[in-house]
């Protein structure tokens, strides 16, 4: 606890300041408690800017128009790819696909690679913790090609348990899915370890990174991984954009997920050739708004630096736990040991998660309450549905402990307190 | 907006000790209701002698509105006839969505029910209120 303590009381870059960035932590005459950042997070200064400026004097339509403002939009859109690029250490521009978001990203491999590569007899293997977007593709495209899709548990600390992953693996395995961090239990699987072995018995290694990316340094090179799914507003950039990342060799071989416009080399009457890497797999026109947001919220997050921010929101995530822990009348799914984030999961003893969420709101604090889009997890911790309260760049110590106030303040008005 | 308007001492009083909560042994009728997205899960139990509703109890698991408010429902319907309850089901409904604003009427009605009708200030919380009304309409439909 005192090392927490002392990140919360000297943070590593200056919280205060990125605080007077977000104009929606100072809405009002009481502000919100913003304690939903894993659900998305809220945009600074700069990126909306960045957008607006983009929007009053480079917008016109990507990679078609002839006019110079074409050329300017193109422009921005291709500096936002190779920034992308760059942030997670690509070989080149050509792995990066923009896409909607982070579902979509899995949901192009899901259709492009797994549709391709899999039969009866085979299996894809994720893990217990997974949310939707990482299992209900593949549930589908399962059911569709006969392939099993298997589940790697969690260990007794809300940890992925390696023995029971190491188990589930063999010859058999051709997809490896799996989170980088649980959106519910912040625990942070071994990336590099998880692709090490998938490619051991050949299968290819997916991460999904929603929950990964806006928090730590990323690496796809070192990881080993051979996609990466993320999301732009869950990293403070705007609704809409999210990045897959393939290896070249491997994208270069798949099927394009969706068809279109831009998406194509020549179109003949009964068929088409498609356009090189990344276009092939983005069909119609593309949200280059998002993309220089998402450029923006790149350089915002880089300006702090990563080892800063993950020190930072470790401690938060530390102290929300031990404090939740400390009142005795909650149930904390957070681990105690290894890696993990700045999410804690926990139920109000005698209240439903739901309950929690409207009472706390009442204190203007917002949390998440319900299932997280991870039902299978919550089935897996036997309860129905949970609260989630998770961290960004600008969430300080106060925060927590009015939270905490406020869990008390459930209680009290749920009639638990004498 | 008081919070003790939502959470107010009839709706704890129900939601935490309900006399109707328990299973029913001679039950005629059995439906269940579910919102996936927040994980309110009921059971309806009712026992119908030709047109009147003699008992009704429910089961399950939920938040505090939902289960005050299924007790509710139980409490209102049993001994009416079905007909009385599909009305009931539709003013609670009209209600909650500020569709019906006739107080005094809502009231002859629906009785202690009324009590949920500030559910409508919150809309993400509608759902739990309705939740069992719309089971009883479907189950009446049927």
């Amino acid at each position: 606890m005192r090392d927490v303590l002392e990140t919360l009381n000297n943070p590593p870059y200056d919280v205060q300041k990125i605080r007077e960035d977000f104009d929606f932590l100072k809405v009002g005459e009481s502000p919100t408690i913003y304690l939903d950042n894993g659900a998305t997070t809220q945009r600074p200064r700069q990126v909306l800017e960045r957008v607006s400026e983009y929007y009053k004097s480079e917008n016109a339509n990507p990679l078609r128009g002839t006019y110079h403002l074409a050329a300017a939009s193109t422009e921005a859109y291709e500096q936002a790819r190779k920034r992308v690029a760059k942030f997670i250490n690509a070989r080149t521009k050509q792995e990066i696909i923009f896409t909607r978001n982070a579902s979509e990203a899995l949901n192009l491999v899901a259709y492009s690679y797994g549709f391709e590569h899999l039969e009866e007899g085979d299996e894809v293997l994720i893990t217990r913790m997974e949310h939707h977007s990482n299992s209900v593709p593949w549930q589908f495209v399962c059911q569709k090609t006969g392939a099993k899709l298997v589940y790697a548990e969690l260990d007794g600390d809300f940890q992925l348990d390696m023995d029971d992953f190491a188990s589930k693996l063999s010859e058999k395995t051709k997809i490896v899915s799996f989170t980088g961090t649980s959106n519910v239990l912040s625990s942070e699987p071994d990336v590099k370890k998880i692709s090490e072995m998938a490619h051991s018995v050949g299968a290819i290694a997916i991460c999904d990174g929603a929950q990964m990316v806006p928090h730590h340094k990323v690496d796809v090179q070192d990881l080993g991984c051979d996609f990466l799914a993320l999301s732009g507003h869950k990293m403070y950039a705007p609704f809409g954009i999210g990045v897959l990342y393939g290896k070249r060799d491997i994208l270069q071989h798949m099927q394009p997920f969706m068809y279109g416009g831009e998406m194509i080399e020549y179109v003949q009457d009964f068929s088409a050739s498609y356009a090189p890497l990344p276009y092939k797999f983005e069909a119609g026109t593309q949200n280059v708004g998002g993309a220089v947001g998402l450029h923006a919220a790149i350089d915002y997050v880089e300006a702090i630096g990563f080892d800063k921010i993950s020190a930072y929101e470790q401690a938060l995530g530390e102290y929300c736990a031990i404090k939740l822990r400390e009142l005795g009348t909650c149930n904390v799914f957070h681990p105690t040991k290894g890696p993990r984030g700045a999410a804690v999961a926990f139920n109000v003893c005698g209240v439903h998660p739901h309950d929690v969420a409207s009472i706390l709101d009442y204190k203007h604090v917002a949390i998440r309450a319900g299932h997280h889009c991870a039902q299978q997890l919550h089935r897996g911790l036997d309860i129905e549905s949970s609260c989630r309260a998770s961290f960004g760049i600008y969430n300080t110590k106060e925060e927590i402990d009015a939270f905490i106030d406020g869990i008390n303040f459930v209680r009290e008005t749920m009639g638990l307190t004498k | 907006m008081d919070l003790k308007q939502i959470y107010s001492s009839i709706i704890m009083e129900h939601s935490n000790n309900s006399e109707h909560k328990h299973e029913l042994e001679h039950a005629t009728h059995n439906e269940r209701g579910h919102n996936p997205s927040c994980g309110d899960d009921i059971q309806l139990h009712l026992n119908i002698d030709g047109d009147i509703i003699k008992e009704a109890a429910f089961t399950g698991h939920g938040c505090a509105i939902s289960q005050a408010s299924t007790s509710l429902l139980c409490e209102l319907i049993e001994g009416k006839t079905i007909e009385e309850a599909r009305l009931a089901c539709q003013k609670f409904i009209g209600m909650i969505t500020g569709d019906e604003d006739d107080m005094d009427e809502l009231e002859d009605i629906l009785g202690d029910a009324v009590a949920l009708q500030n559910i409508s200030v919150m809309p993400q919380r509608v759902k739990c209120a309705v939740l069992a009304w719309h089971t009883l309409s479907d189950m009446l439909e049927k």
